[in-house]
């Protein structure tokens, strides 16, 4: 007879609210993977847990703030982004991450989004991209691969979706990545390099939702994406990113890296030397 | 703490600037804000003024994006604000209610203008009257006041951050075009004389077991911030005293009945109103903002003419002084209420008032004159 043995606490309990267990995510989903490739980061960024905060909006990926034991803003839809900006233009001592879907980030959210990369604040953005609006049953979206099938397209959708990384990269972003939920070690150490980049840094995900995507679209489960990701993935950190838009149809290789890596001033370096000025000024003046 | 702040004195200023140097003064160290006749020169204030003293201007893509950046400021625990009118305090109202829901300190101006829609953007209205109080969807308790003359423009910007970090919410200031472009006398009073509160904080130690931060044992709950070791969740969910989501009927009871008893049960200490010319008055105006400053000549007039009139100005639109309205409408016979809107603050009036009320409505784009008032006083005279 093999010995029952019951787990009573698991490494990662002390930044897990395991009071909130269990989640709201179906099975097959991937924001659980993200979750935990972002507390793998805050273990090994050297950063105290309490000096990191998660920003999200709403949607099954912004539920993920409310699982992780450290301070966290759950906000309205498409709108962690600004509120992000105001807590780290006041308190840049912060590492703070907001971590939300495509539906949320990139769509309803998508000016702040364009406006926060402009400006380059210095924030980490993980954009969890599942290609469907999941929580509110399965509408298409800006990222929905054209021709999907979708709860508000029965015909298939007809409007093109976002490049994503092409996107980031034209808007400057000194840290542009993209990577899948089969890739947690590489997903990891993207996520710890952007949170020693000082300015904007963003990672696109790219995850499975079985139930509001993947049924109707030929990938009834969560393993069968995952299987696809690990089929026609390609690493290529140099890739030309005005080809690395997805179909997920023909087989299409999808490109996945560390795209842009690269120094340049943040938003808040250029924001404390205008006020150093504007304080000596004040105090020569009067 | 002082450095930097307008010194005290006598001052020719705009209404705009005034609301800008009080803000400095109440400790506001963070604005965000989008360009919108006829509030911009808060902005642009701002804009110049903030960084003096060490703060944080900061202008967005949008009013959206302008309060939430004002919320995530003053969750790190920096007082914050943004100025805006009618179009963009629209835009704002989704904001506005996630800071009501998450109990979050800040003050938004809003400087009227002719509406609905684009309306006239250069000249006066009073029709944001009601969305100041019901703009965000469902129930919480708005803290709103109307200022009449620049010197108010100054003491309720002061008086709305203090509002808004003892009650921990939003808190409005319902300006117009007429008083925030309007230059007027100002007398900045010594810094320390002035009155500022400052959010209560956590007294426990963070990293106690089952920490609370909306602890229903307060009124007003103290406000874990952003990086003091809480590991707080802040959500706009409906939420339980641990702050995470929870949709009981018991918890959803004590949630909205607590934002909203927090201001209900201390009303009569945010009332302010102002009493002219009431004491044997038959004829009351009540009346607010620019409108008021018709008001008082319209008073005077009529009492040149043998009628008893009086105004009461409310000075807090929200919560409503609802007790105040109905004492003075107990000696009044008629209660006249003059606006610049189709009709909105009569409509509390009249739920309370035990005399006769009529309605005084005035489009946007221009101030009734004393004379417009005047001919209802004597009509309602008869």
């Amino acid at each position: 007879m093999p010995k029952e043995v019951l787990a009573t606490k698991h490494p990662d309990d002390e930044l897990i609210r395991t009071d909130r267990m269990p989640h709201i995510w179906c099975p097959g989903c991937g924001i659980g993977i993200v979750m935990k490739c972002y507390i793998k980061a805050i273990k090994k960024s050297g950063i105290p847990p309490e000096r990191h905060v998660v920003v999200s909006g709403i949607g099954c990926s912004s539920r993920l703030s409310g699982y992780v034991n450290i301070d966290s803003y759950h906000t309205t839809h498409g709108r962690a982004i600004p509120f992000a900006i105001g807590m780290n233009l006041v308190k840049p001592e912060l590492e703070i991450t907001v971590i939300a879907g495509d539906g949320d980030l990139v769509t309803i959210g998508g000016n702040h989004f364009m406006h926060a990369i402009r400006r380059n604040h210095d924030i980490n953005v993980i954009l969890i991209n599942n290609f469907i609006y999941g929580m509110t049953g399965g509408q298409y979206g800006a990222t929905t691969p054209l021709g999907s099938k979708a709860s508000s397209a029965p015909y298939g959708t007809i409007d093109n979706p976002l490049n994503i990384p092409l996107l980031v990269a034209s808007l400057g972003a000194p840290f542009v990545a993209r990577w899948t939920t089969f890739h947690v070690h590489q997903l990891t150490d993207a996520i710890l390099k952007a949170m020693k980049i000082n300015g904007f840094a963003f990672i696109e995900v790219l995850s499975p939702c079985p139930t509001q995507y993947g049924e109707d679209n030929n990938f009834p489960t969560g393993l069968d994406m995952m299987k696809y990701f690990k089929k026609t993935c390609v690493v290529n950190h140099e890739a030309d990113l005005r080809t690395v838009d997805i179909d997920l149809k023909s087989g299409k290789p999808i490109v996945v890296g560390n795209f842009v890596h690269k120094e340049k001033p943040s938003y808040n370096d250029m924001e404390r030397k205008l006020i150093e000025d504007a304080m000596r000024e004040r105090k020569l003046h009067g | 703490m002082t450095e930097g702040l307008i010194p005290p004195g006598k001052y020719f200023m705009q209404g705009n600037v005034a609301c800008v140097e009080a803000a400095l003064i109440a400790g506001c160290r963070f604005f965000a804000g989008y360009p919108i006749t006829p509030s911009s020169e808060i902005l642009q204030w701002m804009s110049y003024r903030l960084p003096q003293v060490g703060g944080h201007f900061i202008q967005m893509e949008d009013e959206i994006a302008s309060i939430m950046a004002v919320l995530g400021a003053s969750n790190a625990g920096v007082k914050s604000m943004t100025a805006t009118s009618g179009p963009g305090f629209s835009l704002m109202q989704e904001g506005i209610g996630f800071g009501m829901m998450t109990e979050t300190p800040c003050v938004i101006v809003n400087v009227q203008r002719g509406g609905p829609s684009t309306g006239i953007p250069t000249l006066v209205g009073q029709g944001d009257v009601m969305q100041a109080r019901w703009g965000s969807h469902g129930d919480y308790e708005a803290i709103v006041y109307a200022p009449n003359n620049v010197q108010e423009m100054f003491d309720l910007t002061i008086k709305a951050f203090n509002a808004s970090e003892e009650y921990r919410q939003p808190v409005v200031l319902l300006a117009d075009q007429v008083i925030s472009h309007m230059y007027g006398s100002l007398t900045v009073p010594p810094h320390d004389e002035i009155k500022i509160v400052n959010r209560k904080l956590p007294c426990v130690p963070p990293n106690i077991p089952d920490f609370k931060p909306f602890d229903a044992k307060y009124e007003v709950p103290p406000m874990a911030l952003a990086g003091m070791g809480y590991r707080v969740h802040v959500t706009g969910l409906t939420h339980d005293e641990r702050g995470y989501p929870y949709y009981t009927h018991e918890v959803s009871t004590w949630c909205v009945k607590h934002l909203v008893s927090k201001v209900r049960n201390n009303a009569k200490k945010i009332w302010e109103v102002e009493h002219f010319m009431l004491e044997d008055a038959d004829i009351v105006l009540i009346s607010y903002g620019i409108t008021s400053r018709s008001s008082y000549q319209a008073v005077k007039i009529a009492r040149s003419e043998g009628i008893k009139a009086g105004m009461l100005r409310l000075i807090t639109l929200w919560p409503f002084p609802d007790e105040i309205v109905k004492k003075v409408s107990e000696q009044a016979k008629v209660i006249v209420v003059p606006e610049i809107n189709m009709g909105q603050i009569i409509h509390p009036v009249r739920e309370v008032a035990e005399c006769l009320v009529v309605g005084l409505s005035w489009a946007p784009g221009a101030v009734p004159t004393p004379d417009v008032i005047l001919d209802t006083i004597r009509y309602v005279s008869r």
